[in-house]
């Protein structure tokens, strides 16, 4: 549905996006995921054919953004990350407007203005002014007016950003149930988001795509082991060399942060369980296990892993990528 | 071309928010209060002649009240058309409206017409309000409908001109101040060549006439139509439309 091609985005001297290609299969929700000034927003700027790229192509749906850009905009609904709505325009008012501008026949414009209020629960305030709003309808009236013609691609800029917690949930959950009948790019820092929501996601640091894919893929191919954390009390050297001693254990170390006061990390062969045999080998020893867990491996890991790892590489002092 | 929405929606707010009340209470304000004190001064000048009919011989109520009428509304006109068409870009872009709106399936040039057309209703209303000012004069005396009717052609090319460089202006900034103070600028240049072509003489004097936005008024409320006057004003809002337009697309290229 969406193929981008070695886009490529200069803004005078700075390079905002190098050289970036992916592709969205029709029907997936895929997460754009990197630090803020990453890149993301020009990336979707230009694929809703607000800006050109400097070189490189993007298609949605077949069509050039740049060369037919009417065709890809009567096929996409857009939702900038600063919510830019007319703030003198009342709300029901104003998606009619935007229904008649993306071309929604008069005959269906009320019913689907209706029908779009209520999903995205601003109903009950659309007689008030948009600029007397709240930041929560404010970025739910942003996500009808980016639905109300039934596009076949959604390009969302942090649809979620600056709501509180319940007000997420409801924006989340909303964009779930567009899932299927809409190809839906969206953007954001907040991982756990990613992991709820995404089928794919796009990490993109510095203007570059450092990884992509589905994300248990990404998850494996960052962390192919699976680690457990144990604390035993016993002397450090002999229980680290008896759990080195199980079958499938890899490494053992203390964990980080501490200085060898029987916390360790385990990390065995991807698929195995290591636990019942720190167990037993405890009990055997006649140590005292204080404390036995397997560590899921998230997107988090997987995405300060690559983000901090390109800092590194680049040499620079590690400014929190999560911030 | 779908600016039928988009001149629904400027026109729409230029009346929720206070900008088409405030320009319509003001300007029926300054005009009323100019319509006042020209028929007043007719009225004087009517009563002296009475007693002395050589004097009333010249005297003629289109040429004495509608004529300096017309000219003084002008001169509203240059001060509040610059407030009118400030927002229409300028607004968007500094709320990033214009984010959506240029990427909405409408061509520019339909933003543009809408948006153009909405100001230019909203002055038509405005100088439509004025009519009651020659209904008052044709209650009390016998009132020419010629030149009253090219008087406001006159005055409709003319804002169409003022409205289209503000457009142009506002097309250009963010920042609804500059975008007004540059149109007001422009006009107010184009207004006051004309002074200096008396002195100027010859060919430069002819072209500063001709420049003269104020200059090409004047026939009109004399009752003249001159294709020369029309097409001086269409031509200037075509090439004031025209850079907007460019600029518009600019923008798209600079990113």
């Amino acid at each position: 549905m969406i193929e981008v091609e070695h886009l490529t985005k200069n803004y005078g001297l700075v390079t905002a996006i190098r050289d970036v290609s992916f592709s969205v299969a029709a029907g997936q929700i895929v997460g754009f995921l990197g630090p803020n000034g990453a890149g993301k927003s020009t990336a979707m700027r230009i694929l809703a054919c607000f800006m050109p790229a400097s070189s490189g192509t993007a298609r949605v749906a077949g069509h050039d953004v740049f060369r037919e850009s009417m065709e890809v905009r009567r096929r996409i609904g857009y939702l900038p990350e600063s919510v830019p709505l007319y703030t003198d325009m009342r709300v029901a008012p104003y998606l009619d407007f935007v229904a008649e501008v993306k071309g929604v026949p008069r005959a269906e414009r009320r019913r689907k203005v209706a029908d779009v209020m209520d999903r995205c629960l601003v109903a009950e305030v659309q007689n008030r002014l948009i600029g007397k709003l709240s930041k929560g309808y404010r970025q739910r009236v942003g996500l009808a007016q980016a639905i109300v013609s039934d596009p076949e691609v959604l390009i969302l800029d942090e649809p979620t950003i600056g709501l509180d917690p319940k007000q997420i949930t409801e924006i989340r959950s909303l964009i779930k149930s567009l899932a299927g009948q809409h190809t839906v790019i969206l953007s954001t820092h907040i991982l756990p988001e990613v992991s709820i929501l995404c089928d794919a996601v796009i990490i993109i640091n510095k203007g570059a795509i450092v990884a992509q894919g589905p994300i248990e893929a990404l998850v494996e191919q960052f962390f192919p082991t699976a680690r457990v954390e144990v604390e035993i009390v016993g002397p450090p050297p002999a229980v680290r060399d008896r759990i080195r001693a199980i079958p499938g254990v890899l490494s053992v170390q203390d964990q980080a942060g501490t200085n060898g006061d029987g916390r360790y990390v385990v990390e065995a062969a991807r698929g195995r369980d290591v636990r019942a045999e720190i167990f037993q080998m405890a009990a055997q020893q006649r140590w005292d296990l204080l404390e036995l867990k397997r560590v899921g491996m998230t997107l988090e890991e997987v995405f300060i892993r690559v983000v901090a790892g390109e800092e590194a590489a680049a040499g620079e002092a590690g400014e929190n990528p999560r911030s | 071309m779908r600016i039928w929405p988009i001149f629904k929606k400027e026109l729409r707010l230029y009346f929720t928010s206070p900008v088409a009340w405030v320009v319509f209470t003001i300007f029926l304000l300054i005009g009323g209060y100019f319509f006042y004190s020209i028929f007043a001064f007719f009225t004087l000048a009517s009563m002296q002649s009475a007693m002395n009919p050589a004097m009333g011989r010249d005297l003629n109520v289109t040429d004495s009240v509608m004529r300096p009428l017309f000219s003084n509304i002008s001169v509203i006109l240059l001060l509040l058309l610059p407030l009118v068409t400030m927002r229409l870009f300028a607004e968007e872009r500094r709320s990033g409206t214009i984010e959506l709106l240029l990427t909405y399936p409408v061509r520019d040039g339909a933003v543009l017409a809408g948006k153009y057309l909405s100001a230019l209703a909203l002055y038509a209303i405005m100088i439509g309000l004025t009519v009651l000012y020659p209904g008052i004069v044709m209650y009390f005396a016998r009132l020419e409908w010629g030149p009253v009717l090219t008087g406001y052609l006159g005055l409709l090319l003319m804002g169409a001109t003022f409205i289209a460089v503000g457009v142009f202006a506002s097309s250009l900034t963010e920042n609804q101040i500059v975008a007004s103070i540059t149109t007001f600028g422009v006009l107010l240049i184009f207004w006051i060549l004309g002074w200096s072509a008396d002195y100027a003489g010859g060919t430069t004097g002819k072209v500063l006439q001709f420049l003269s936005i104020l200059e090409h008024n004047e026939s009109f409320a004399k009752g003249v139509l001159d294709t020369k006057d029309i097409l001086y004003y269409l031509n200037f809002t075509v090439l004031a439309l025209f850079l907007t337009l460019r600029s518009l697309e600019a923008r798209r290229w600079k990113g």
